[in-house]
């Protein structure tokens, strides 16, 4: 293939959409992939099939809403990347029990918040949101 | 000890999907806040939480530090016939606190 002016510009935005996609996915801390192999039991953990609905910008880390919805799912663990400890709570539902809750938690700082879900199948899956906080909550 | 309060509907159709809504009274020292003296204060919180209907499972939870103070919790179940939901929250120190809330199916 000869280097010709279209080519080029062609090879140019595939290399840069190509750098562009690693950064929209969910790159956990060890801390908290630790904490998810560990509810997973080292199963593979796919992307989607949770719906979590956090505020997009915090203004105090020290109750910040959240909600999450996993149709199907026998237990939801949800995780705070950014804290001194990555865990806010699991949830285990029963036969009666509709997958979904809302809580509200504490977040130290900006982070990225996990919901991952054990479905009913075996599978896991995970969603990550970015919420923004002003004022961190975790004293100190 | 903690107060509990929970807002339950009192009547529900069979099989209906009902929200119930779970608010406690509770610091939920997280372990990590110091004193005026730069000691931490010592970690006290709710850690767990379940919840039974006709002593069925409905929900069962584990709450880590990151809870917020004054732990709300919402959640949805199906009602199948009419039944107590029982509610039973677990402090640190071992105290609970439980709360029944009777839901008639019409």
């Amino acid at each position: 293939m000869s280097l010709t002016r279209r080519n080029a510009l062609a090879l140019g935005s595939a290399a840069f959409v190509v750098t562009l996609v690693p950064l929209h996915a969910f790159a956990a801390s060890e801390k908290t992939m630790a904490v998810i192999k560990a509810f997973s039991g080292g199963a593979a953990v796919i992307d989607g099939g949770i719906d979590l609905t956090t505020p997009e910008i915090a203004e105090n880390g020290n109750t910040v809403p959240v909600q999450f919805s996993a149709p199907g799912a026998k237990r939801v663990m949800i995780l705070a990347d950014g804290n001194p400890t990555p865990g806010v709570g699991t949830f285990n539902f029963g036969a009666l029990g509709d997958a979904s809750g809302s809580i509200r938690i504490r977040l130290a700082g900006t982070q990225d918040v996990v919901a991952i879900a054990e479905m009913a199948d075996g599978s896991y899956v995970q969603v990550a949101k970015t919420v923004k906080v002003t004022i961190g909550g975790c004293g100190g | 000890m903690a107060k509990a309060r929970v807002k339950a509907p009192k009547t529900a159709a069979a099989g209906e999907l009902v929200t119930i809504k779970t608010l406690v009274n509770h610091k939920m020292e997280s372990g990590r806040r110091k004193d005026g003296d730069g000691n931490f204060i010592p970690r006290k919180i709710i850690n767990a939480f379940s919840a039974t209907f006709g002593g069925e499972s409905v929900v069962s939870a584990t709450f880590e530090p990151a809870i917020s103070t004054n732990p709300y919790f919402q959640f949805s179940f199906t009602v199948p016939s009419t039944g107590d939901l029982v509610m039973k929250w677990t402090d640190d120190d071992g105290s609970t606190v439980e709360k029944t809330k009777t839901i008639t199916v019409a």
